[in-house]
């Protein structure tokens, strides 16, 4: 029985990583949807990109693995996945160039409307 | 290896050369930048058109980036699939095809519609980019390699949307497109990469050959589903579309148009050939059907009301995506079984289709009328337009074929898919075609409405002086009137050559597989 809590208890820790993913993700959603400040959904966004990145190299992660370059890889002959790596470096850079356009669009609308409360900013309607 | 073996790489290739290219061309005069521009899209449209041939008349075409195969063969002897590859079929390169025609009509129209207007550079760059992004959508075979384009896309047409920075609404629209389009960019990552968990592999033919059905898979369709709605416009998503569409320049409105078939192309993609096995039947297919006809009727009604030009057109858009997600969703529900796919499904994907190829065509040329309308009168509101078939009889004719096409009035090119659509949904429930046709008559109805207030009645005053678009506006406008026409004329042979050919490269998943896996 206790060996069993034991072993559930560590399988979670192993997955907790997972779990710190999934909070990040439910915490920016809900900034984005209960905020009104241009630049808090701004930072919502940033953190679900990292999240989503988080995600990423996660999922190549394995236990005691080393860096996977042949040449570097030491004694151990376990190695994470470069491809999941790749993909996040990919995605960091879109998520870079995004936040950037963004912030930017934020200070022309501060600009125009004098405001960055998204209520304020409806001239498109119907 | 001969030039046609490199197609598929120059049809992206050409496109980013062209965005990079531009900032020192343009430097050298405005003449040498308007050939350029020109020139360089109608080369992007010659290759797409080749690669159309190639692939209508001969078998699916596959680049694989640096290598002959996908898979790396390490001296260790494993094999290890990592390479990115481009696969082309008849549904990829027809919709191709329709991003480089309006792409290219786009440009001609630019030349004139932006010429008293500074930034050039930007423009082009941004302009080239969003065409390497959306013609990167429908030829690449590999899901990481379909996001990548889907940014590029996004974040060219958040620029391009945002383009009159001076302009408040033009910013607001591009803002809140950009928010939840970075929303449903990141869903759309977790999806990939969870299927990348599961499969070791984002490449899109070898995730269908190993797909199995579970309840990761369904909530990662689930996910993919929504996101790739979201793109394209359909209903309860749609609010980003009319206000992007209206506040673009002209030129780029018309290639948004094609832009969201990108993301359709996508949609249909992920549900026919990397989920055959969940999507066909039951669940997934009436998911598209009442997505469809919730963006079809919701979506005219709310252009009924309007009367500002480009935001009306902008609600058909959403009306028009509806009827393709119709004929899609009915094709996939008749995809388990065979008598019903013979029976009314093929009809619905040929159809559906046809109409994605019109929609393209018939509405980047309203959107140019638009535009030009804009460009001769200086306002969008059709209240203060009238009389203006007088002054400008190019485009008031362009806009009659083009608004008959979109009403689906016999004998033009709208009327055929959509006959093809009402007849093949009956099959389902008579209530889909009735919906469909009452869209129809609304449509028919406003643009009725914009024909009689914009073009016709006494010519009011201020707008005496009017003069008919400068030519090169008529040339793009004329472009698409072109396509128009003959699709119109020849809607046998376009069905039997090229549809056809699409549609069964949709419903023939095991091709798709095999020409990358080889013979599995």
């Amino acid at each position: 029985m206790t060996d069993l809590i034991v072993e559930t208890t560590l399988d979670t820790l192993g997955n907790f990583a997972y779990v710190a993913v999934a909070l990040l993700i439910l915490m920016a959603l809900y900034t984005m949807l209960t905020q009104k400040n241009l630049i808090k959904i701004c930072v919502a966004i940033a953190v679900l990109g990292s999240s989503v990145n988080m995600f990423l190299v996660l999922l190549g992660y394995r236990d005691g693995g080393e860096i996977p370059i042949y040449f570097l890889k030491g004694e151990n002959a376990s190695m994470v996945l470069p491809t999941p790596q790749c993909l996040t470096l990919t995605a960091i850079v879109i998520a870079l160039a995004t936040t950037a356009l963004m912030l930017s669009f934020v200070i022309l609308l501060h600009k125009h409307y004098g405001t960055l409360d998204i209520d304020e900013i409806r001239r498109l309607r119907g | 290896m001969s030039i046609q073996d490199h197609l598929p790489a120059l049809i992206v290739m050409l496109p980013l050369l062209g965005a990079f290219l531009t900032p020192a061309v343009a430097s050298l005069g405005k003449k040498i930048r308007n050939i350029f521009f020109v020139l360089f899209s109608f080369l992007i449209l010659l290759v797409a058109l080749s690669i159309g041939c190639a692939v209508f008349w001969g078998s699916p075409m596959v680049y694989v980036m640096g290598g002959d195969s996908f898979a790396i063969a390490l001296p260790s002897g494993m094999s290890y699939p990592v390479r990115i590859l481009f696969e082309i079929d008849a549904f990829g390169a027809l919709l191709a095809l329709c991003i480089a025609i309006a792409s290219f009509a786009g440009a001609l129209f630019s030349v004139a519609y932006m010429d008293k207007f500074s930034g050039w550079k930007k423009y082009l760059s941004l302009y080239f980019m969003l065409t390497a992004g959306a013609l990167g959508m429908c030829v690449t075979g590999d899901l990481f390699n379909f996001f990548v384009f889907v940014e590029i896309s996004s974040i060219a047409s958040f620029g391009l949307v945002a383009f009159w920075r001076d302009k408040p609404e033009a910013i607001e629209a591009s803002f809140k497109y950009m928010l939840v389009s970075q929303i449903a960019a990141m869903l759309l990552l977790i999806a990939i990469g969870t299927l990348y968990g599961k499969y070791n592999s984002v490449t899109m033919a070898a995730l269908s050959s190993m797909m199995a059905d579970g309840f990761l898979e369904r909530v990662v369709l689930a996910l993919v589903l929504c996101v790739l709605a979201f793109k394209c416009g359909a209903f309860p998503m749609h609010a980003w579309m009319p206000d992007a569409y209206a506040e673009a320049p002209t030129g780029v409105t018309c290639l948004l148009v094609t832009v969201s078939q990108a993301s359709f192309y996508g949609l249909i993609r992920v549900c026919y050939s990397i989920f055959p096995k969940i999507a066909a039947g039951g669940v997934v297919g009436w998911i598209l059907i009442v997505f469809g006809c919730m963006s079809m009727f919701f979506g005219v009604m709310m252009a009924v009301v309007q009367h500002e030009i480009k935001r009306l057109m902008g609600y058909h858009s959403i009306s028009q995506v509806g009827y393709m997600l119709l004929a899609l969703g009915v094709g996939l529900v008749a995809m388990s079984d065979q008598q019903n796919m013979i029976a009314y499904g093929f009809t619905a994907m040929k159809g559906g289709l046809f109409h994605a190829v019109n929609y393209s065509m018939y509405k980047a040329l309203l959107f140019l009328c638009a535009g030009s309308l804009y460009y001769a009168t200086g306002t969008r509101n059709l209240d203060k337009m009238g009389g203006l078939a007088r002054n400008m009889p190019w485009t008031a004719g362009m806009f009659v074929i083009a608004a008959a096409a979109i009403s689906g009035l016999p004998p033009f090119n709208g009327f055929v898919s959509k006959w093809m659509i009402y007849e093949s949904s009956f099959a389902i429930h008579p209530i889909l075609p009735t919906i469909a046709m009452i869209t129809s008559v609304l449509t028919l109805a406003s643009f009725a409405k914009v024909f009689q207030a914009a073009f016709l009645g006494p010519a009011k005053t201020g707008f005496v002086a009017v003069r008919e678009a400068p030519g090169f506006m008529l040339a793009g406008m004329a472009v698409l009137t072109v396509a128009t026409l003959l699709l119109t004329f020849f809607p046998g042979w376009f069905i039997s050559n090229i549809f056809e050919k699409a549609a069964g490269a949709l419903v023939d998943n095991a091709s798709y597989v095999r020409a990358v896996m080889g013979g599995i």
